[in-house]
């Protein structure tokens, strides 16, 4: 394990509950009662009590089926969606003394910048599909601060080209593009500025598997060559197999196990994380 | 009655003040939020006006409700005193408040225009009322109100300088003419619209005040003098106003052979063209100064109905 103070990004008691109620939804919900309707106010329990670990040059894999809450997750932390409860906190914000649910939401954005960037399951959600792709890079860019047409036009090159997109494609509007080229643009947009964490919220679902297989191996060889902590949310075996060492599964929008990934697919404990490596692996 | 009949009967109607004095007020009030807030866009009532919406309706809401007994307007549209709609905008003033106009910018404090900014330098007292079409800067890049107010809030350009980007790809140069984005005070994006680019770095650090009337859109939005205003400009492309290589018939060229005034192409009747200063009275002018012209045709001759 590593010391505590080494953990770049840090989640602890995450709670989002869609409804009225807050804490008063939750009891009557989770895996032991097999809903996440809450009996009392019907509000739905999206996810809670979510801790998560992320040190620096880690991927942590957050595994489920669809509607276990592990995109509830994801959004809450990217401030995307607001957490009813708990605590978020970046190594890199005030040395992790700062919880960013607690921040003003411009600040929060603000963030999205070059702290904490996001992959989409959906490029649409994480790019202009208007803007050529050298574009997509100058807004993050651009944002930052940078205001020199040369270093902003050589630097989105240089992202490009180690995602492999063709760069003979960079001026091209990404909605021109086929689905596994936005997802490699996406992956140069989030990192354009060296984010400290990135979260992918299932980078490679819709795309075929030769693509797939691809994106993976690019995805991997990022994480290994930038150091950034990384949280991957998928509910594919195959790409929390590939990207990351340390997984947890969610069931019913709580994390009901949790360890190495490699144990974690040959052994599973949890009778949920049984069925699910069963389903899987046939 | 005959046609010109009614119109000549109308028109000696005693004056009556097209806006009423509360009017006036909200105008006003809008005006100072403006002005303490350099280049944020104050959303206004905007009445209904004897001119269409997009026919500066916004600068004369403006011009009606800043005026006072002594203030001398002048009304010009392309830089040109004598277009349709300046004179009848100059007309319309006159009548509602009873006061002097001319076209000599030097002589007026309160300068209505559309498309350009005195080639005169305009000084303390004097205040510049422009007509706006489009207000919103950001509206070529995002559709989305809420979007819109939240990026001037948090001063999120990023999009704004992504379509600059884009220009520049796409085109080599950045190729939009009217309107260039600028930043005022070092904090909100507008659009200098519609005036060319020539006149945008003359409102940087200016002596007088830019007040942006927008009646369609109704947005009222303000330079006060002495005010930073930068075009948004990447560093290594420098930013550029429009380049004729030509020259008036007024002769007037600066030292080095730099253009002293913008310059606009006038279509002539065999097919070609010539060009000339957009600000026709400051051309006339020179002209005069220069011995070209007659100074005695100089004299408004406006026909009064």
């Amino acid at each position: 394990m590593n010391a505590p103070n080494e953990w770049a990004l840090l989640v602890e008691g995450l709670g989002k509950v869609y409804g009225p109620g807050g804490a008063e939804a939750v009891p009557g919900t989770g895996p032991d009662f097999g809903r996440t309707v809450s009996p009392s106010t019907g509000a739905i329990v999206g996810c809670w009590d979510i801790d998560l670990e992320v040190v620096p040059g880690e991927a942590l894999g957050v595994i489920g089926e669809s509607g276990s809450g592990k995109s509830t997750v994801m959004r809450c932390i990217a401030g995307d969606q607001t957490a009813t409860t708990g605590q978020a906190r970046l190594r890199s914000v005030d040395d992790g003394a700062t919880n960013l649910f607690d921040m003003e939401p411009s600040a929060r954005r603000a963030l999205r910048i070059d702290q904490l960037a996001v992959v989409y399951q959906d490029p649409s959600e994480g790019l202009d599909l208007g803007v050529s792709a050298g574009g997509n890079i100058a807004d993050r860019l651009t944002a930052a601060g940078w205001r020199n047409f040369g270093q902003i036009r050589a630097r989105a090159a240089e992202l490009l080209a180690r995602t492999e997109v063709p760069l003979d494609r960079m001026d091209d509007p990404v909605g021109t593009f086929s689905g596994g080229m936005r997802q490699r643009v996406q992956l140069a947009k989030a990192l354009a500025n060296r984010p400290s964490v990135l979260l992918l919220d299932e980078p490679t679902t819709g795309l075929d598997a030769s693509v797939a297989a691809g994106v993976l191996d690019l995805i991997r060889d990022l994480l290994d060559e930038t150091g950034v902590g990384a949280v991957v949310v998928s509910h594919d075996f195959n790409v929390i197999e590939m990207l990351t060492r340390r997984s947890v599964v969610m069931h019913h929008g709580r994390i009901v196990e949790q360890g190495l990934t490699d144990q974690l697919l040959e052994d599973p404990q949890h009778p949920y994380s049984q069925r699910l490596v069963g389903a899987a692996r046939g | 009655m005959r046609l010109l009949e009614l119109a000549i009967e109308t028109s000696n109607e005693t004056a009556r003040p097209i806006l009423d004095e509360s009017s006036k007020r909200e105008v006003r009030r809008a005006v100072l939020t403006a002005v303490a807030v350099p280049g944020y866009q104050v959303p206004f009532g905007s009445r209904e006006m004897p001119v269409a919406r997009g026919w500066g309706s916004g600068g004369l809401q403006i011009t009606l409700a800043v005026i006072g007994d002594d203030d001398t307007v002048k009304v010009y549209d392309q830089g040109e005193d004598g277009g349709v709609n300046a004179a009848n905008l100059r007309r319309l003033i006159r009548r509602s408040e009873e006061v002097e106009t001319t076209t000599d910018a030097r002589a007026a404090t309160i300068i209505q225009t559309r498309h350009r900014v005195p080639e005169d330098e305009l000084i303390e007292d004097q205040t510049l009322v422009l007509q706006v079409p489009v207000p919103e800067p950001l509206r070529g890049v995002e559709r989305d109100m809420n979007e819109l107010r939240r990026m001037h809030a948090e001063g999120d350009y990023a999009k704004m300088w992504v379509s600059l980007y884009e220009d520049i790809v796409r085109n080599g140069v950045i190729t939009q003419t009217t309107g260039y984005p600028c930043l005022v005070n070092d904090r909100y994006v507008i659009a200098t619209t519609p005036i060319p680019r020539w006149d945008v770095p003359r409102l940087h650090q200016a002596k007088f005040l830019s007040l942006f009337g927008a009646g369609r859109e109704k947005r009222i939005y303000a330079i006060p003098p002495h005010t930073d205003v930068e075009p948004l400009t990447f560093t290594d492309v420098a930013f550029e106003v429009e380049a004729i290589a030509s020259a008036c018939r007024c002769g007037l060229i600066r030292p080095g052979g730099e253009r002293a005034a913008y310059l606009v192409e006038l279509p002539r009747q065999d097919g070609t063209s010539e060009w000339v200063c957009s600000d026709t009275d400051w051309c006339a002018r020179q002209r005069v100064d220069a011995g070209l012209l007659d100074p005695t045709t100089l004299v408004e001759t406006e026909v009064e109905l």
